[in-house]
């Protein structure tokens, strides 16, 4: 049977190293297999997140190679060969080993004002055409992985939490604005509080998205739009200038 | 370590805590909050992860949206006949209806359904449902549910404790008056003091080596219920999903969604046969198509033609497929073949399927648009679980609630595809009402710390001792036992070696060791779940071999086909006074005249009115 060297991030917020292990290779076994094969062979205390093992519940998040991936969906014949080393997102607080702190991800979806419909057709029914959701299907697709929080540059290297929500909750905000039947104006937040201006669209965070959504095209440069329409309007700003005003 | 201080636990006080995050959990803690409540939430994962995240096909409800003849008599006369009669009639009465109302609740709060061409909700062809039923979001319901209620959840002043295991309800006289858990995080632990709690906490899936369960399914509400004074009902009837992926090994067990073959997949053989005509049992003959040009004639929308074979219950499809593996006709991986290249176009299985796409394109290197898919039976859910009160979901124990799939009632022997996610949110729905109505009427009860202190010791000694075996192989053997001895096909003589060989697993489990420290310890967090997988294996293995009959998931190889006699009786599970696991049958109560008519009547009688028509 062959083996695989796998060089996994051991260790907490007081530091830490990589170790090495050596795993057994079956047919399509996919990096969280690897992982369970060390905890049940050489390291039975080694932290990671993982539920559903078929990339629907995003919660095997790692950087596998340097890349933020689901460890459940990356098979290890997709790797070059060699050793495959495995560490905890970089973008968040670690916590011990592969896993780390996401709970800012959980408080900034508090932070987003809920959905709130028009009243029911008189029938008591909603009424909604499918080509007016399919966009808001594909924003729903999100399994919250954060592995486009992971790898926005805004967060991961200029450690704007405050000021930005991150690609997960753009297209969160994108999905309520684009809700055929929503009735909450969230373009004011989006801009002040949400901060819609710090994304400068690398579109790192379409290219991890595990769901294929297009964060980046479809989610915030609409989002984006609506707010320099609001706000920016070269007319509106003309005239402001000419004879005063305090809208906005 | 000396005796540890209860006084310093990390204490929180609620009015009514729920255990669980999924669909019937969230559901339940909505519902507590909405009436007053202070509610807390104890998730073992982080929100939203939990296993209703992976349920795909969708959720029923009679909305009666695409195809109007459907109504709540009729859902209830399926999931009747689905569950081979062995439901609680009750419960089964209020699912069918009161689900299109906490479906369209869904929509209020946000989910976004696929719709009909008519702007409402679509609904979708499933196994066992005589009408097109299941709400539903593509092949990704689930999410849609669980995420829905995450959003409305979050806004609810809900304290929402994530990644919290709960480890033993705590007992003040009969009543339950909180829980001890610890915070995987740091390995610390914390108390819950609570009015009423409710158990959310899903099934037991990880006993079998063969699932589509997470790590999470470690049967903890069934065995805290059970060591809390709880009964336990139905354990025998554990549902074998017919359509699990078979290869490669690594996701063996990753469930294909039913909706493939309500969508128009077919099952074929390694002769290339669609088999499912030869094995169409005689109380659904009368409406399943038995060629497979009226099978087709009913896929296009023909409303006299009768179902196809493969939209049979799980049961039976899941017993079908074992039969032609075990006869030699298998699939080259030891399943059989799912075809939905041959019956849709490429660009209508990537937006109807579109995750059963991606599973098989990453997972298997499989493109389903132009090759079949190789599946197999896979354990997949519990019918049985803790006993519940029909209206209220209160256990035989005062103040402890359960819902969802750690209670046991709506499915019978057999639950349908869809009637899972309906079953949440109806009885999520129902647990928060009634446990906050026992929280009013009670008030707070008192913690015995002598309990506590035991709890914590227990936890402690596994990563106190010196030696002995790694949690995780602990847990592989006893998968290895209940796959071998507890399977889809059962034998008595098989059924008593398993409870031999899990009683010297049992000794193997209480030794386990965990090594290094507490904070997000995997090892220990996995010996910890053992105690629970122990009760909830033996008990399920020992109704299993009680039942001498073959009836909806529960078969006997030695005990064919359904007995008239054994159709009168559940079985019941609870600890004895002595400490020791009891079983016995006991008599079902006659159901209501008027329900039992619309679950015996002929489709045509009830359609027509001339069954059912004076039942409100």
């Amino acid at each position: 049977m062959a083996t695989r060297t796998f060089k996994v991030w051991r260790g907490d917020k007081d530091g830490g190293e990589f170790k090495e292990y050596s795993v057994e290779v079956q047919p399509g076994m996919v990096v969280l297999d690897g992982i369970h094969r060390i905890q049940a062979e050489h390291s039975s205390d080694l932290a990671v997140r993982w539920n559903c093992k078929a990339g629907k519940c995003g919660s095997c998040s790692m950087e596998i190679n340097g890349k933020p991936r689901l460890g459940c969906m990356t098979r290890l014949n997709s790797l070059p060969e060699g050793t495959v080393t495995v560490q905890p997102l970089k973008t968040f607080p670690l916590i011990k080993d592969l896993v780390t702190d996401v709970s800012w991800n959980f408080e900034q979806n508090k932070r987003i004002p809920p959905v709130k419909l028009k009243p029911r057709d008189a029938d008591g029914n909603y009424r909604m055409m499918q080509e007016d959701i399919d966009r808001v299907q594909e924003f729903r697709k999100c399994i919250e992985c954060f592995l486009c929080q992971d790898v926005c540059h805004v967060l991961r290297d200029h450690h704007k939490h405050d000021h930005f929500v991150g690609p997960r909750f753009m297209i969160r905000l994108a999905q309520l604005e684009m809700h055929p039947l929503d009735t909450v104006d969230r373009v004011p937040a989006m801009r002040k509080e949400f901060g819609s201006g710090w994304c400068n669209i690398t579109r790192c965070c379409t290219e991890v998205c595990p769901e294929h959504i297009q964060i980046t095209d479809n989610g915030i440069i609409p989002m984006k739009e609506r707010v320099v329409d609001r706000y920016y309007d070269p007319i509106a700003w003309f005239l402001k200038k000419v004879f005063g005003g305090s809208k906005a | 370590m000396g005796a540890p201080d209860v006084s310093e636990l990390q204490t929180f006080e609620h009015d009514v805590l729920v255990i669980g995050a999924g669909g019937a959990g969230l559901r339940a803690a909505i519902e507590a909050s909405g009436r007053g409540m202070n509610t807390g939430l104890v998730c073992k994962s982080l929100l939203g992860k939990a296993h209703t995240v992976m349920a795909e096909g969708g959720m029923a409800a009679a909305l009666g949206f695409t195809d109007a003849r459907d109504n709540w008599k009729v859902h209830f006369r399926d999931t009747m006949r689905g569950g081979k009669f062995l439901n609680q009639w009750r419960m089964a009465e209020l699912h069918a209806k009161e689900a299109p109302q906490r479906v369209k609740e869904l929509e209020e709060w946000g989910a976004v359904f696929d719709r009909t061409d008519k702007g409402l909700i679509h609904q979708r062809n499933f196994g066992g449902h005589r009408y097109p039923r299941l709400a539903h979001v593509g092949d990704r319901t689930g999410l849609e549910l669980i995420r829905t209620l995450q959003d409305h959840g979050v806004h609810q002043g809900i304290q929402v404790h994530m990644e919290c295991t709960v480890l033993d309800l705590l007992k003040d006289g009969d009543r339950v008056v909180g829980a001890l858990g610890y915070w995987r995080e740091t390995g610390r632990f914390v108390l819950f003091k609570a009015k009423a709690v409710v158990l959310a906490s899903g099934g037991v899936g990880k006993a079998w080596r063969v699932t589509s369960n997470s790590w999470e399914y470690t049967g903890d509400g069934l065995a805290m219920a059970y060591l809390a004074g709880a009964e336990l009902m139905d354990l025998e009837f554990t549902q074998f999903h017919p359509t699990g992926m078979v290869w490669p090994p690594s996701v063996r067990g990753t469930l294909v969604t039913e909706g493939v073959r309500g969508d128009g997949g077919i099952l074929k053989n390694s002769e290339g046969k669609r088999f499912m005509f030869g094995y169409i049992p005689e109380r659904f003959a009368a409406e399943t198509a038995d060629t497979e040009e009226e099978a087709n004639r009913w896929l296009k929308g023909d409303k006299a033609a009768r179902r196809p074979p493969e939209l049979l219950t799980r049961d039976v499809v899941a017993r079908a497929i074992n039969r032609e593996v075990k006869d030699g006709r298998g699939s080259p991986h030891g399943g059989v073949f799912l075809d939905i290249a041959s019956r849709l176009p490429a660009e209508q299985i990537k937006r109807k399927l579109p995750s059963m796409y991606h599973q098989f394109k990453e997972l298997a290197e499989v493109d389903i648009t132009t090759d079949p898919m190789e599946v197999g039976p896979t354990l997949h859910y519990h019918m049985g679980g803790i006993k519940v009160d029909h209206d209220s979901q209160m256990t035989t124990v005062p103040g402890l609630f359960a819902a969802g799939e750690c209670a046991a009632g709506l499915h019978g022997a057999n639950r349908l595809g869809g009637n899972s996610l309906s079953d949440l949110i109806v009885f999520g729905k129902r647990a928060g009402e009634y446990a906050s109505e026992y929280a009013k009427e009670n008030g707070a009860g008192k913690v015995n710390d002598d309990q506590v202190v035991a709890c914590l010791r227990r936890a402690t000694d596994f990563l106190n001792r010196e030696e002995g075996p790694n949690p995780f192989v602990v847990q592989e053997n006893l998968q290895a036992i209940m796959n071998d001895h507890v399977g889809i096909i059962r034998e008595g003589a098989e059924l008593s070696a398993g409870l031999e060989k899990l009683a010297e697993w049992k000794q193997e489990a209480e030794k386990a060791k965990a090594h290094s420290a507490s904070q997000y310890n995997a090892g220990w967090h996995t010996a910890l779940d053992l105690r629970n997988l122990a009760i909830a294996a033996e008990s399920i293995t020992r109704a299993a071999l009680m039942r001498e009959e073959s009836r909806g998931a529960h078969t006997r190889s030695d005990f064919e086909g359904e007995q008239e006699e054994w159709g009168k009786y559940n079985i019941f599970v609870w600890r004895g006074d002595d400490g020791e696991m009891k079983i016995e049958r006991r008599e079902r109560p006659e159901p209501p005249k008027g329900l039992k008519e619309i679950g015996y009547a002929k489709i045509e009688d009830l359609e027509s009115g001339k069954v059912g028509a004076d039942v409100e």
